[in-house]
């Protein structure tokens, strides 16, 4: 293991590494003197950061390094953290809601674990550390993305039709009925971005597993339809997502009696 | 505000009067009856909507306190009071819409807690300040409450109803082409489809101009009397309670601080 960690974290390649970050960071410094003839002064916090920035990349790529020499289950459990991590920052935009951290927990886990599980039956992921942490954290970040836009979402509507939610439930609707629509739109504003990200595919832009695969030597043409699976994963990762994210708060916006309890706080 | 205190009601004039500042929490209010109340009464016709001791507070500030009212069936009962009175979070939790943290509320003798809140709400109508009519055509929203009972209601019913409201016509309307007042009328459509038994107006009236606002009273308190319907009312319109209700109780900062027949109250205020 020793001595896999040592020929990941020295040879030519961080050589040559560290030269082209350097031609990078040159041709930063070089804008930035160019933007002081036009009274821009960015000098110090460019340096600061682009220094910052080299050390955090290269801190990350060693801990990559040591994890990669972990087993399946450190893995695992490298995905459970980050969605952990990730349900905290999603559960940012239910404040005030009882139980958000969980119920973003349960919903970024839910969509994220059944797309990796398909991902690992079909083949598309193999089940080694070394592809199951980059393409799983991709699929959580999305995952979270989309928790956060339903949660959001469904609040915002809800709150802009407290009347008609009320209205409903005057007339003695369910309070699954009376805020149908807005279930609707709150699933849909998971997937949007996913979508548009599915349209513009290959016209707009080429994402990163494509080229990181196309910089490997991979053909191109597998490439592009590992690409396009990778996107229709996370795609799917979103909707269920959304839809647990949507339905869990749903469930919490309401007393057991039918009240509407998201609502904003003034006092009535 | 010049009027009396009094620990009991006065019998005399039929108003039960409490000077707020002074208010005494134990005091107990009688709602003192219109004389067709006190035949109905007297006719064992039973109360239709009870309040005892109801009383809702919000991160600790009391919004309601300890309401009495009966209200008999067939009776319409007025709440005045200036804004931020508490007449609305009065109005919320006869519908079950807000939870009193206090107290409760019997229908026809039955607390409200052993009735599921979506027959509670069938029986207890509520028409809003604004009509909130859901998007689509005018028949859909008069649907609406029915299908939620699975009580489909006939195409017929429908133009029967809305007919009623003088909206002869409308039903394949679309509700974003309405006005202010054929809204609420609309709304008043959507509640009586449910047949209920309670009708609560939330100042139905408010948004209205003049002609709308009497043209909705004339019709509220038609069907009303029609359907023998007993009627809680807000109002913030001193004018619009005595046109339309048999007693008025008049709400200050959370307080009841008068009720009884609807003449005697305004004189007195």
């Amino acid at each position: 293991m020793f001595t896999n960690l040592m020929s990941s974290l020295s040879g030519n390649s961080i050589g040559l590494g560290l030269a082209q970050a350097a031609a990078a960071m040159v041709l930063s410094l070089a804008v930035v003197l160019l933007a002081r003839r036009f009274a821009v002064h960015a000098e110090r916090e460019t340096v600061l950061s682009l220094v910052r920035g080299l050390v955090q990349m290269a801190l990350v790529g060693v801990i990559l390094a040591l994890l990669l020499q972990g087993s399946l289950l450190v893995g695992v459990l490298i995905l459970l953290g980050m969605t952990a991590a990730a349900a905290a920052t999603a559960s940012r935009r239910a404040k005030g809601i009882p139980g958000a951290l969980l119920f973003s927990f349960y919903a970024i886990a839910a969509g994220s674990s059944v797309v990796i599980a398909v991902m690992l039956a079909t083949g598309v992921l193999n089940a080694n550390i070394a592809t199951l942490v980059p393409v799983g954290s991709m699929i959580i970040a999305n995952a979270m993305n989309a928790c956060a836009q339903s949660i959001e979402r469904f609040r915002a509507e809800v709150g802009a039709h407290l009347g008609q939610v009320e209205a409903g439930l005057a007339l003695g609707a369910e309070p699954a009925v009376a805020v149908a629509p807005y279930v609707q739109s709150a699933v849909y504003a998971s997937l949007l971005p996913r979508l548009d990200m599915l349209k513009s595919l290959g016209l707009v832009w080429i994402p990163g597993v494509m080229a990181g695969m196309l910089l490997s030597g991979a053909s191109p043409i597998y490439a592009g339809i590992y690409q396009f699976i990778v996107v229709a994963m996370i795609l799917a990762a979103s909707g269920i997502t959304g839809l647990v994210a949507t339905l869990l708060i749903r469930a919490r916006a309401f007393s057991p009696a039918a009240q509407l309890l998201l609502r904003p706080a003034a006092p009535r | 505000m010049a009027i009396g205190y009094h620990n009991a009601p006065d019998e005399k004039q039929g108003v039960a009067l409490l000077n707020e500042p002074r208010f005494n929490p134990s005091t107990t209010i009688v709602a003192a009856e219109h004389p067709a109340a006190s035949v109905a009464r007297r006719l064992r016709l039973g109360i239709a909507l009870e309040t005892r001791q109801l009383s809702r507070a919000v991160a600790g500030k009391r919004l309601v306190n300890d309401f009495n009212v009966q209200v008999l069936p067939g009776e319409v009962l007025a709440v005045v009071g200036p804004s931020g009175a508490g007449k609305s979070s009065f109005l919320r939790m006869l519908n079950r819409l807000d939870e009193p943290t206090g107290g409760t509320v019997l229908l026809d003798g039955q607390d409200y807690r052993k009735i599921a809140p979506r027959e509670l709400r069938r029986r207890v109508g509520m028409v809003m300040q604004t009509a909130f009519l859901f998007p689509g055509t005018v028949a859909a929203n008069v649907a609406f409450g029915p299908m939620q009972h699975a009580t489909p209601i006939s195409l017929e019913q429908i133009e029967a109803l809305l007919e009623r409201v003088g909206l002869p016509g409308y039903e394949d309307r679309d509700v974003s082409n309405l006005s202010g007042g054929e809204a609420q009328r609309v709304s008043l459509a959507r509640t009586l489809a449910n047949s209920p038994e309670v009708l609560l107006l939330d100042e139905p009236t408010s948004a209205l101009d003049d002609d709308a606002e009497r043209a909705i009273e004339a019709l509220v308190l038609s069907i009303v009397h029609e359907r023998q319907m007993t009627c809680v009312m807000i109002t913030h319109d001193m004018a619009q309670a005595a046109r339309i209700a048999d007693r008025t109780m008049v709400v200050e900062a959370g307080h009841m601080v008068a009720i009884g027949p609807t003449q005697e109250v305004l004189h007195v205020h």
